[in-house]
């Protein structure tokens, strides 16, 4: 019989981006949220974690606009999730200049290319519920 | 703050480019750091039957000490590729110094070369792409460190002017340097009317991609004293990772060449003050800017305004990237051995008409991977030992 772990980190992720979720994890005791999801908490190394599903709102923490040959320019920024973790992904719905850093996005989920699991994107987010 | 026993320990006696810029065809990585090693033995008038440690480190080769032994024919007993990315040659040196005190080796040759521009560049140094990150498709490494200029434009108001002005230092730089791929002078309008690749970075903010090599000889200093140049004493050293994706760096202003820098000037007993020449790895101008800071030549923020007015180019108070730079001398991909080979020279008094006068302390700083390792080198002329 197999001592190994049934499921990777990777698995559970993307199981959860298949139900349009945004998971990360914590410390079982608490503490510092993770993302990447990883086996081992960082800085602490404790095994125990358990999993979360972000309520998807954050604020844009870094962003650039990207220019390959031949394609239209596009966004990729550093997303700080309200739960307190941050993670790279892309701000859609708006011209990529003219995301800034400050910005309240929400997460939304988009279809992979061939063979991908669908992943999270981000669009400005506006309070009065309006996108 | 007392100087550390392991200060002055060793010196750079040897070192040597190899070809640079475009390379002949069919040229491999190989023959370069052959060819660079051959070169700095000869600097030094040592023999490859002197050398007993070797150290490279490369995008091309898996196991580069391995080529690097076998080109030259060569059985040494102390063997380390640390691969850090760009900042692998001052590891190298740091970890040949702790060698040599030891006494596991006494003749240290640390080498590189990259045909990344002959080759082509996605062939030459595949990037590993985070599954988190690649659905985003971000060209790395540019996009992360327009990442970091973006956070630090936000809280420090800096400005493409400024991190123009880097690049435009550079290249008053390497107009002094015949070794240098880039001939024409460059001034600020050029820099912010050239392509944009991700904002606020323009091809001119990036550096060069071109074909080249280098390496180092690293003795006891004992043993420096009886060769034939100016030995090079290393003073101070010390390195440090704080993340390896862009998404994973604690603070996007903040580098882990406030350690490296910390525990080189520990070391050496030294401060900012007292450098002469500063070789820091520019493979962005966003790069100057965060290491001058980091170092601790300027207050964190203050780095945009400290270099304006010229102040770290020709005739500057602070002279940086002597040689031109990873933006306007040479770079093959991993800049970092170049950082000492120039600071060596300068130590020497071997750069001609750029050379900084009295330069007794000279630093080199080199980066790897995406702001992700840092590592600082002092070293010393002979009157600071």
């Amino acid at each position: 019989m197999s001592r190994n772990l049934t499921t990777s980190p990777r698995a559970t992720y993307v199981e959860h981006c298949r139900r349009g979720e945004l998971a990360y994890q914590v410390p079982a005791g608490g503490g510092q949220p993770i993302f990447y999801p990883r086996l081992v908490a960082p800085r602490t190394g404790e095994a125990a974690l358990e999993w979360r599903t972000s309520a998807g709102l954050g604020t844009v923490h870094a962003t650039t606009t990207l220019a390959r040959k031949g394609e239209a320019p596009y966004n990729v920024a550093l997303i700080d999730l309200d739960e307190g973790f941050r993670m790279m992904s892309r701000v859609e719905g708006t011209a990529p200049e003219e995301v800034t850093i400050g910005m309240r996005v929400q997460v939304a989920f988009v279809e992979g290319g061939e063979g991908e699991p669908p992943y999270p994107v981000f669009r400005p987010f506006d309070a009065t519920g309006e996108r | 703050m007392t100087a550390s026993r392991h200060r002055g320990s060793v010196a750079i006696v040897g070192v040597a480019e190899s070809d640079l810029g475009q390379v002949a065809d069919g040229m491999t990585p190989a023959d370069l750091m052959g060819q660079a090693a051959a070169r700095a033995l000869e600097d030094c008038g040592l023999a490859l039957g002197d050398v007993d440690a070797a150290f490279a480190a490369a995008t091309q080769l898996n196991m580069p000490v391995l080529n690097l032994c076998e080109y030259l024919g060569i059985e040494p007993h102390y063997l380390d590729g640390t691969h850090i990315g760009g900042a692998s040659f001052l590891s190298h040196l740091a970890h040949a110094q702790a060698a040599i005190e030891a006494g596991f080796c006494e003749v240290a040759l640390i080498a590189y070369g990259s045909t990344q521009r002959s080759a082509g560049r996605s062939n030459a140094a595949p990037q590993e792409i985070s599954a988190y990150e690649a659905p985003y498709r971000p060209m790395h490494p540019v996009t992360a460190y327009a990442l970091a200029a973006s956070r630090h434009m936000h809280e420090f108001g800096t400005t493409r002017e400024q991190l123009a002005t880097v690049a435009v230092a550079a290249r008053q730089w390497a107009l002094m340097n015949p070794a240098a791929w880039e001939k024409k002078p460059l001034s600020i309008a050029d820099v912010l009317a050239s392509p944009m690749i991700a904002n606020p970075l323009t091809v001119r903010d990036c550096c060069l991609v071109t074909d080249g090599g280098g390496a180092l000889v690293v003795t006891s200093a004992e043993r420096a004293q009886r060769l034939r140049k100016k030995p090079a004493y290393v003073l101070g050293v010390g390195e440090s990772t704080t993340h390896r994706h862009v998404s994973g760096m604690p603070d996007l202003t903040v580098t882990a060449a406030r350690e490296s820098g910390r525990r080189a000037f520990g070391m050496a007993g030294l401060a900012p003050g007292d450098v002469d020449v500063a070789e820091i790895y520019d493979a962005f101008t966003i790069n100057t800017v965060l290491f001058l800071e980091d170092l601790g030549f300027c207050a964190k923020g203050d780095g945009g305004r400290f270099i304006e007015g010229g102040r770290i180019a020709p005739g500057g108070e602070l002279p940086v990237n002597t040689n031109g730079g990873g933006l306007s001398y040479c770079h093959p991909g991993m800049y970092g051995i170049f950082t000492l080979i120039e600071a060596v020279r300068q130590i020497r008094g071997e750069c001609g008409e750029r050379n900084v006068a009295n330069c007794d302390v000279a630093l080199a700083h080199g980066n790897g991977g995406v702001l992700s390792s840092q590592a600082t080198v002092l070293l010393g002329s002979p009157a600071t030992v």
